[in-house]
């Protein structure tokens, strides 16, 4: 059974109707990647499923539970994270309390010392970096320091909002890699990119958003090969 | 030099009751990102409690009861009147506050009458401190004040309920996504509000051992402007607005002896302050969230 199960998810700003009833999955292990281009609805799906912003239609399943109606902490509670469009890490707070604010939902704080190493680990630059104000990081800590922030949760599915927006290549393939990573220690994600050619190329399966609509779906390679991907998000 | 003293230490205690009253609406407002109006009637709210309970002849039960029915009545009335608006247009929100703190002076009224009460909760008298004769009771007030901004400080700082409220006034949509319940911490920044109110109610019946419907109005209003001078939404800028306010006020007070030039005074500060920096002391400019 799949982790994550979206089927006709509809929502609306207003009268618009932002997301037109698409049907996705992700399974457990599994790195999918949504692409689209500005305004298709990639951030709108991914808060949506998080219940940051209301579903008018449809249903959500994750984990065998119905979270179709659940409020977003709730979700939070049951294994699955963001790491949102634009960070939004908490720019008053030092990068050690963003962190904590990460362990939030740990019922049980016993691991947290361990976990924060981990992340320091994973990220060198966040622990040379522990007391500095988040606000005064460059972007690309930034970045390291919301991705640091959502593991320290241990999701089950851990969700990123296009990661790579804003950063050089080198960081780029950084973050990719880190992405891997995490996925590879048995986290599954699912993740949103402008950066087609980079997102595709690690993910099992891939969705391709338009107007709200899913229009095309297969694997990472099938659709890095495919003419209609190539033309609009390749460059080809 | 006695003359002074003794003002500094009047206008430092009343500057603590100003500050117990801005916290609240800072608080409120850095959270739920609403001018609560109301909040200054929940002080006369507070002190009608304690008149109603001295009955018992025990005044430190008679503060407890206070202190529990404000921070039942703010959970109230965050939950009836104002959490149905949430998303609502800020405006909406404003009129429903005034609304609200209409509505607690009028019940006030028909439930005690126009005609103001006498309430005295202990008789402290005077003492003399650093050579000065002063009223113990703005000690006492000084005192208190004093231990709860530390308090508060510690809680905000280092609980992890604290940093859940820091979280939620930065930004809602990423504190949810840490598993914070954004609503659960708006209901507790009420319930810490209006205990801060409840408090201000006794400091108000110490300094003067009357009350009537409209007891919270000005002191609400004084304390809203001193969390505006110190920036609205920041703890440290509620006390340092409070005090400053509460210290202004004493000293012009000294200086003119008419109330009505001392108030004028005031919010000429306001305006002077605000002109020059408009986010107050310790006010941020806010990054507009896209
Ligand atoms: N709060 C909102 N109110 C009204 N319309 C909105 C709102 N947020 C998004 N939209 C609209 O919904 C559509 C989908 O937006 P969304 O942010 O999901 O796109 P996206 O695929 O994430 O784009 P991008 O790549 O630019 O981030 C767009 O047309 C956008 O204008
Ligand atoms: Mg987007």
């Amino acid at each position: 059974m799949a982790l994550l199960e979206v089927n006709n998810l509809e929502v609306y700003y207003g009268v618009i109707r932002a997301l037109k009833g698409i049907s996705f999955s992700v399974n457990a292990g599994e790195i999918v990647t949504l692409i689209g281009a500005n305004g298709a609805g990639k951030t709108t799906t991914m808060q949506s499923v998080v219940g940051l912003i209301p579903k008018r239609g449809g249903s959500v399943v994750f984990d065998g539970k119905d979270i179709t109606q659940s409020p977003c902490h709730k979700i939070v509670h049951l294994g699955m994270t963001q790491v949102p469009e634009g960070r939004r890490i908490f720019q008053e707070l030092t990068v050690y309390e963003n962190l904590l604010m990460g362990a939030y939902s740990m019922k049980d704080s016993s691991g947290f010392k361990a976990d924060l190493e981990a992340v320091y680990t994973r990220f060198p630059r966040l622990a040379e970096r522990k007391s500095q104000i988040a606000g005064t990081l460059s972007g690309g800590e930034q970045q390291m320091l919301a991705m640091g922030r959502a593991i320290m949760s241990h999701p089950k599915l851990l969700m990123l909002d296009e990661p790579s927006m804003g950063l050089s290549p080198l960081l780029v393939d950084q973050v990719f890699e880190i992405i891997r990573d995490i996925n590879r220690d048995g986290t599954t994600i699912l993740l949103v990119e402008q950066n087609a050619g980079k997102s595709l190329a690690i993910s099992d399966r891939a969705y391709v958003l338009e107007n709200g609509s899913i229009v095309l779906t297969g694997t990472g390679a099938e659709l890095a090969a495919s003419e209609m991907v190539q033309k609009a998000y390749l460059g080809g | 030099m006695e003359v002074i003293l003794s003002t500094l230490i009047n206008g430092l205690s009343l500057g603590g009751i100003y500050a117990m009253i801005a916290l609240g609406y800072t608080m409120v407002y850095g959270i739920a990102k609403m001018l609560n109006f109301a909040h200054g009637d929940i002080i006369m709210v507070g002190g009608y409690v304690i008149y109603v309970s001295m009955a018992l002849g025990n005044p430190l039960l008679a503060i407890l009861f206070a202190v529990v029915f404000c921070v039942l009545l703010g959970m109230t009335i965050e939950k009836i009147a104002y959490k149905p608006l949430r998303g609502a247009s800020p405006l909406a929100v404003l009129i429903t506050a005034i609304g609200v703190s209409y509505l607690l002076q009028s019940l006030a009224q028909i439930i005690f009458g126009s005609a103001s009460k006498m309430v005295t909760v202990y008789e402290f008298g005077m003492v003399q401190f650093l050579g000065v004769n002063v009223q113990v009771s703005a000690l006492v007030t000084l005192g208190i004040t004093v231990v709860v901004m530390i308090a508060l400080t510690l809680f905000v700082k280092c609980t992890r309920l604290g940093r859940a409220m820091i979280a939620v006034s930065e930004d809602k949509g990423a504190a949810q996504l840490m598993g914070i319940n954004v609503n659960g911490i708006i209901t507790v920044t009420f319930a810490i509000g209006s205990a801060l109110a409840a408090l201000a109610g006794l400091f108000y019946l110490l300094k003067a051992p009357s009350i009537s419907n409209t007891l919270g109005a000005m002191p609400g209003i004084k304390a809203f402007t001193a969390a505006v001078i110190g920036g609205i939404g920041s703890i440290p800028g509620a006390m340092l607005g409070g005090i400053l306010l509460g210290v202004v006020e004493c000293i012009s007070y000294k200086i003119t002896a008419i109330a009505p030039y001392t108030d004028a005074i005031e919010f000429s500060i306001l305006i002077i302050i605000l002109l020059v920096r408009p986010t107050g002391f310790l006010g941020k400019k806010r990054r507009e969230k896209v």
